[in-house]
């Protein structure tokens, strides 16, 4: 026993001073890391937090939080992504040490606008309040001693003067008597007791006034960093990174279809009703209507029904019968826009082959004007007229409200989420929508009975054409395959991007 | 007191500002005792010149520097501002981004216009004796949060000369505050919410806040004679049916019940009076705050979340003359809040003319000619209706210095204790 005992105290002063370094588990993230990583961990350390952020954003708006379903799915999450999910165990030290590590790497990202930063301010939050509700109250007690935040418990209220007990504002023994500053998120919605410039918070509400000191702490952090960026932006192996990480989208990227030629040009009306998303919808019954689609629109369609299968002689067919019965004659067609069909399949010119655009690009980039019909509806449409366009499609008013909601909070995935939940009858989509693409995928192996498709293995290298059109008013930036070339870092860089 | 032009400004001003204006106080006010270095030099003021001309970023070396400046130019109207990270006046010289606000007052701007759907007498930019209550009720109100609920010890309430009250909190701790927390306290005080197009502007729940209940009880002493008599809410239909816009359903069924049930059966058969049986046993369960909810919707101060929350905003001075009427920026006398008259507020052209008829009385004495300009002023203004307006500023400026020194006492005690 003895000798056990003194091989653990061995370790402790030798290696393990390690957990000395992380002794929570959780963080104001207040030291950055001092340690050199290869830039391969600095890559997936930053790709894995983001995941992470995605889900807790996306758990936020599905479920309760703090409800079982939110904590199961996040604890599940967390542990998938190798970062700690528990309060008490207490050899964590490589789940902790990814989880600061990486954290400090997505400031770098998300420091660089007011909108970046609002979102990894609330994920943030939101996943701190979650690991700081699983602590007991003896992990309470330590942590708000760690980060300097005790407060003195009120003890005695009979020394107070012009206290005026109010029904509600019951004088709870346990309560903690916080200066204002640091309790304005909940004074601010007279939620506590203001006196003399004291809040008096009871003891389950300290989360709140925990989180108010790392959001102050978190938002000043990030405008400091956004004064050092210029330096962080000039190492030619962050920068392209940095970029990614901000506009990425992690997932497959339907480029290879084991669907194709299985779609037959006829049955395209009836899919567009059932099987595709809003957007794609949309853009059909625009080509239908007008025969005719802008350069926008021919992009982000065309490469849309490329990823659900139409191969080249088929698509050709498809717009030119369509472009016939508006103003374009059959010369014009194969002159003009016969090419840049050929293109986006690759036989032209670079013969790079394009991949679909997915549903980040299509919000964040170049939204559409006056005669356009691309773009994502949840983001670019009038609310008004998306109301009316769910109307005509017959969708419950309730769902209309819940749409509206999200979009109103600017989970426009979500609401399309939502859109596909309400056409085809289920309560969760079972997937996290992130691609047209992926919608369309779904909505088959729902239609017809769950049979497992496979889905596409990724190739080591794809790249998506900068639209020469494109005005970068969002500072997106997708790097050109010339960027990509001859930068072995880079290459595996995109890897990441695409997930098997 | 009636009879001012604004075309007489130019005219005017200069004769205020040499004579008139209290530079000493001022001075001490925006110095806070020296205490922090180059507090004062750090100021931001803007002038409003004739022909609407609007100059920003003026910063000066100090209080004399600032009277020569305001002798010279001659300003229709005064704004203060934040007290910057560098010398305003130099502000362009300074990278951007460096150059910041730091610390500034807390202020609140009260204005009759925000009121105009709970007022019948006047509409904008008019004010009478009936709706200056309600600025009357909201001094009360927010000068108790302020005192009881953020412990607040120096702040300034001051009549804006047309329509409404400014506040100034001038703590020393107070000026740090960050422009979220300047934000949280407005949020704080506020009650009555929504637009135009919102009927029912207030919404109370369970549990009541200390500070509602608080704040209800200095309302409702107000309320009678303010809403029912001055305003006379009930007097006619158009005015009535607002009012019971803001009940809710059930009460108001509750009403109709007893209004049938006196009536008697015969009038309206069995199965209505049947119905309003029913709903009187169903909502007398139901508590309602509509009593208290339409009192603050008609008198609960309201306030500019944006004069507010941010440290560079602008507001205007104390002592600042308003060009459209006249009447000078007065601090308003707490003690005696309940009479303040806006209406006998000095304008500038009656001042003026004080002075005229003053000093043609002190014309026979020679030294009056010996005396030095400071002294001569000092007393100018003593002969005028101005003097018990400075006599509150000099007051609120002699506890902050009263309260500094205290402070400066205490903290070298302590020093001195080891």
């Amino acid at each position: 026993m003895e000798f056990t005992r003194e091989k653990r105290m061995k370790m402790r002063l030798a290696g393990d001073r390690r957990g000395d370094q992380y002794p929570h588990s959780l963080q104001f993230y207040q030291q950055p890391p001092a340690e050199n990583i290869s830039l391969a961990e600095f890559e997936s350390f930053a790709i894995d937090r983001l995941k992470l952020l995605k889900v807790v954003e996306n758990l936020g708006v599905s479920y309760v939080k703090g409800g079982e379903e939110y904590k199961n799915k996040l604890q599940q999450e967390l542990r998938k992504l190798k970062f700690q999910y528990r309060a008490l165990i207490e050899d964590d030290y490589d789940a902790r040490r990814k989880d600061h590590i990486s954290h400090f790497i997505l400031r770098l990202a998300y420091c660089q606008s007011e909108d970046l930063r609002r979102w990894f301010i609330q994920q943030e939050m939101d996943l701190f309040r979650y690991r700081f509700n699983e602590l007991t109250d003896e992990l309470v007690q330590k942590f708000l001693k760690y980060i300097n935040l005790s407060y003195e418990a009120v003890r005695d209220w009979t020394r107070r003067p012009l206290m005026v007990p109010s029904i509600g504002f019951s004088l709870l023994l346990s309560q903690i008597q916080v200066p204002l500053q640091d309790a304005m998120d909940l004074f601010r919605v007279r939620r506590v007791y203001l006196l003399d410039a004291f809040t008096y918070v009871p003891h389950t509400d300290m989360v709140a006034i925990v989180l108010n000191n790392f959001r102050t702490k978190l938002s000043k952090a990030l405008a400091l960093t956004a004064r050092s960026l210029p330096a962080v932006q000039s190492d030619e192996r962050l920068q392209p990174l940095l970029n990614h990480l901000s506009h990425s989208y992690v997932g497959p990227d339907y480029s290879i279809q084991k669907n194709t030629g299985k779609i037959s040009i006829e049955h395209i009306d009836a899919l567009s009703v059932k099987s595709f998303p809003l957007c794609m919808r949309q853009l059909h019954k625009a080509l239908r209507d007008n025969h005719h689609l802008r350069h926008g629109g021919r992009m982000q369609y065309g490469l849309f029904l490329k990823g659900i299968g139409l191969t080249l002689e088929q698509a050709l067919q498809f717009w030119k019968s369509e472009f016939i019965k508006g103003k374009v004659d059959a010369d014009k067609f194969d002159k003009g826009y016969a090419y840049s069909i050929r293109h986006n399949y690759g036989k032209e010119g670079k013969r790079t082959d394009y991949t679909p655009f997915s549903c980040m690009k299509i919000i964040l980039s170049n939204p559409p004007s006056q005669g356009d019909y691309h773009g994502c509806p949840f983001r670019h449409s009038d609310p008004e007229l998306l109301k009316q366009k769910l109307q005509s499609f017959k969708i419950s008013p309730t769902g209309i409200t819940q749409i509206l909601e999200l979009v109103k909070g600017m989970h426009y995935q979500l609401a399309c989420q939502k859109y596909f939940q309400l056409t085809h009858d289920v309560d969760d989509t079972g997937f996290s929508l992130n691609h047209p693409n992926q919608y369309f995928a779904e909505s088959q192996k729902l239609l017809s009975g769950g049979r497992d498709v496979k889905k596409e293995p990724s190739e080591p290298e794809n790249s998506q054409q900068k639209l020469s059109s494109q005005k970068s008013t969002n500072s997106c930036s997708i790097p050109n395959s010339s960027n990509i070339e001859g930068d072995t870092e880079l290459e595996g860089l995109d890897a990441y991007f695409t997930e098997d | 007191m009636a009879g001012f032009e604004p075309s007489s400004l130019p005219d005017l001003l200069p004769l205020y500002y040499r004579r008139l204006f209290p530079y000493g106080p001022y001075g001490r006010w925006l110095s806070y005792g020296g205490v922090v270095k180059n507090y004062f030099q750090r100021r931001e003021f803007s002038f409003t010149l004739r022909d609407d001309i609007y100059v920003r970023y003026q910063s000066f070396a100090s209080p004399q520097e600032l009277e020569k400046e305001m002798q010279k130019m001659n300003p229709y109207k005064i704004d203060v501002g934040a007290v910057y990270s560098h010398r305003p006046s130099q502000h362009n010289t300074v990278h951007m981004g460096a150059f910041q606000a730091q610390e500034k007052e807390l202020v609140f701007d009260i204005d009759m216009t925000d009121y105009d759907d709970v007022r019948r007498c006047c509409s904008s930019a008019e004010i009478c004796p009936k709706c200056w209550t309600l600025m009357t009720i909201a001094i009360r109100v927010i000068d108790r949060a302020l005192v009881e609920d953020f412990g607040v010890k120096h702040r300034l309430w001051v009549y804006s000369g047309r329509r409404g009250v400014h506040c100034w909190v001038c703590d020393d701790s107070v000026r740090k505050w960050s422009s979220n927390l300047r934000s949280a306290t407005v949020e704080y005080l506020t009650l009555v919410k929504g637009g135009p197009d919102t009927v029912k502007k207030v919404n109370l729940t369970d549990p009541i806040h200390p500070f509602i209940s608080k704040s209800l009880s200095l309302v409702e002493p107000y309320f009678r004679e303010y809403a029912l008599v001055g305003q006379d809410i009930l007097g006619c239909r158009e005015s009535w049916e607002k009012v019971v816009a803001l009940v809710p359903e059930h009460i108001l069924l509750l009403f109709v019940g007893t209004c049938l049930c006196t009536l008697g059966v015969r009038t309206w058969g069995g199965p209505s009076f049947g119905n309003c049986l029913t709903y009187w046993h169903a909502s007398s369960k139901k508590t309602s705050h509509a009593e208290s909810e339409i009192m603050l919707q008609y008198c609960f101060p309201r306030l500019d979340i944006n004069v507010s929350r941010g440290l560079n905003h602008l507001l205007k001075s104390p002592f600042s003359v308003h060009p459209k009427t006249g009447r000078v920026s007065v601090p308003i006398d707490l003690q005696k809040l309940d009479h303040f008259d806006p209406f006998a507020v000095p304008t500038i052209s009656y001042l003026c003319s004080e002075l005229d008829t003053a000093n043609e009385e002190e014309d026979g004495e020679k030294e009056n000619e010996m005396e030095p300009m400071a002294k001569r002023r000092t007393r100018d203004y003593k002969k005028t209706s101005l003097a018990p307006y400075v006599r509150v500023f000099e007051q609120f400026v002699d506890e902050m210095d009263r309260s500094r020194k205290g402070e400066l006492l205490k903290r070298s005690d302590l020093q001195r204790d080891f």
